[in-house]
């Protein structure tokens, strides 16, 4: 060892007090930082429990939207809230599981494949205001079918089938390979062993995936805005080609008025939103766990 | 692959109608956005502005929030702790962006901002801001997560074995090592804050000023498109296929932020699998 690098090991301290003293006020903020992320998370739902409940009850779920606050009810706005979900689930969630199973099962690894698949991945990144502008020029213009229910169904559909895709391929690629070859082994078909195999197998991780693409339709205000302009719609839906109001615009429309008893009432429409996709979240969470418990591989 | 091939024909052809119009010039160069009044002015700045200074302040919320949970999970955090804090994150990612507009309106601004900044206006940049902040929060704290995640065990054990603090390995090993995913996180935030609509059509206002002052009344390009379509502009009017160029903009803005974060996240993938 040369006499300089003696040197220097001689001049070097660990500094070993100040190094773990930097260690825990690191974690001081860690914990910290994760506080506030959780903190606001309970503020928000709080301060919306507090502005909200009391003006929940069985009128505010049957009532009409009305020019008095103390009048309105979240009537129309659920149940087109419901009818939307129904045409998503008919329209984008078959459509969607199709493709997946086509990229995962079917398709030959090539750059057309891999066009495709880098094309969804930014289709889930486009911002959901573009689907409504695509959703105003296509159905509600060129395919003339108004500012319709079925209109804004469409359009929504279209934002979630690029979700409802990527989530059942992860399912999909999640099933074992010795599966499919030993289906194969056994002479079926390529059609047989996904339909019997590899769809049953995947099927808990798809219903999952599809249930998170609806409680994201359903909390959706943005590209409705462009298709249902309407801020008064005072009845149900009676068909397709009904004009309509979902719970986020009823909510968007209440915010935006001056009067602090229509934010209230906002808040109660709220938690009735949030009740809603409470549920569909705790059916996600229940169908993934009980096939995590019935499924080893 | 229909939609990619549809948004693109429907913007590029109602744009193109719109440029026949105003001219390409005056549209991204002017400074003042005023096609609704007489004398008409085209000039894209101000939304643009508005909308980079929301998605600027998002970031600013959710870029060191959103990185120091990232770490604290991945490299402090037992399995017990994180089982916990994982599904409020996954709670504040799933509540409807409406809800954050209500929030960033009727609590943020006159309980946080307004006593500590008198002066505020109702409607406001910072507060739609910050509650874009949260909503991309966990994007920011899940993806950051799963690059630390992704970087190997030996590259953690070398660090210690060389004498070095927990802190120093996760400081100086593991976030250098995960940078490229942690940098694609803050870039697909940066895209959301830029294409989020309600939040900040109810809580940013609807005055198109070009300004960095964060306490006044701004508005976005998605707060724009909003605006329009809920007024009562004529369909084939002039005033209404602004909308649609506003939209190709924001459409090409979000997109190359798309791009960008993927190319980050490949390099990531590459180097350890």
């Amino acid at each position: 060892m040369s006499a300089a690098s003696v040197g220097a090991l001689a001049r070097w301290r660990p500094r070993l007090q100040t190094r773990s003293r930097n260690g825990r006020a690191f974690l001081l903020l860690c914990y910290a930082a994760t506080a506030v992320g959780i903190l606001s998370l309970l503020v928000l739902l709080a301060d919306t429990a507090i502005k909200g409940v009391p003006q929940l009850s069985w009128d505010f779920l049957t009532s009409y939207p009305s020019r008095f606050a103390a009048r309105s009810g979240v009537l129309s706005a659920a149940v087109g809230t419901l009818y939307l979900s129904l045409i998503v689930i008919v329209v984008a969630f078959p459509l969607g599981i199709a493709t997946a199973i086509y990229l995962e099962e079917y398709a030959r690894p090539g750059p057309l494949n891999r066009i495709v698949q880098t094309n969804i991945g930014n289709l889930a990144g486009v911002p959901s205001i573009i689907y409504g502008m695509l959703g105003l020029a296509v159905f509600v213009r060129a395919m003339s079918l108004q500012r319709s229910l079925l209109a804004g169904g469409l359009t929504i559909a279209l934002l979630v089938l690029p979700i409802v895709i990527i989530n059942a391929q992860e399912a999909l690629r999640a099933v074992p390979s010795s599966l499919r070859h030993a289906s194969l082994a056994l002479g079926a078909t390529r059609w047989e062993t996904v339909w019997h195999h590899v769809i049953p197998a995947a099927l808990p991780g798809i219903l999952t995936g599809t249930i998170l693409a609806l409680s994201r339709a359903i909390g959706e205000a943005a590209p409705i805005i462009l298709i249902s302009s309407i801020a008064f719609i005072a009845f149900l839906p009676d068909g397709l080609l009904d004009s309509f109001t979902i719970l986020p615009i009823q909510i968007f429309i209440w915010v935006s008025k001056p009067q602090e008893d229509f934010h209230a009432i906002a808040a109660s429409a709220i938690i009735v939103l949030l009740a809603l996709l409470l549920t569909l979240n705790a059916v996600a969470i229940f169908v993934r766990d009980r096939s995590r418990r019935s499924t080893q591989w | 692959m229909l939609t990619t091939v549809g948004i693109v024909l429907v913007l590029v052809f109602e744009t193109f109608e719109f440029f026949r119009e105003v001219s390409l010039w005056e549209f991204f160069t002017g400074t003042v956005w005023a096609p609704l009044f007489s004398p008409r002015h085209f000039g894209v700045l101000p939304l643009v502005g508005g909308t980079l200074l929301v998605a600027a302040i998002a970031i600013i919320v959710a870029m060191p929030l959103g990185l120091i949970i990232a770490i604290y999970l991945a490299e402090y955090a037992g399995q017990r702790t994180r089982s916990t804090v994982k599904p409020f994150l996954e709670i504040l990612a799933g509540i409807p962006t409406v809800v954050f507009g209500f929030f960033a309106l009727t609590f943020v601004t006159p309980n946080l901002i307004q006593p500590l900044i008198p002066g505020t206006n109702v409607f406001n940049a910072l507060s739609a801001g910050i509650v874009v902040g949260l909503m991309v929060l966990p994007m920011v704290a899940t993806i950051s997560e799963d690059a630390m995640a992704a970087v190997p065990r030996a590259l953690r054990e070398a660090a210690h074995g060389l004498g070095a603090t927990k802190l120093e390995v996760a400081l100086r090993v593991v976030v250098p090592a995960a940078l490229s995913g942690i940098i694609a996180s803050f870039i697909l935030a940066m895209s959301r804050a830029v294409g989020e609509t309600m939040a900040v059509a109810i809580a940013g206002g609807s005055t198109p000023v070009l300004s960095i002052d964060p306490t006044q009344s701004i508005q976005t390009m998605t707060g724009y498109i909003a605006q329009v379509s809920l007024g009562d502009t004529p369909q084939n009017s002039l005033e209404f296929k602004t909308i649609f160029a506003v939209g190709m903009t924001l459409f090409v803005m979000t997109l190359v932020l798309n791009i960008v974060s993927q190319m980050f996240v490949r390099r990531y993938r590459n180097v350890y699998q």
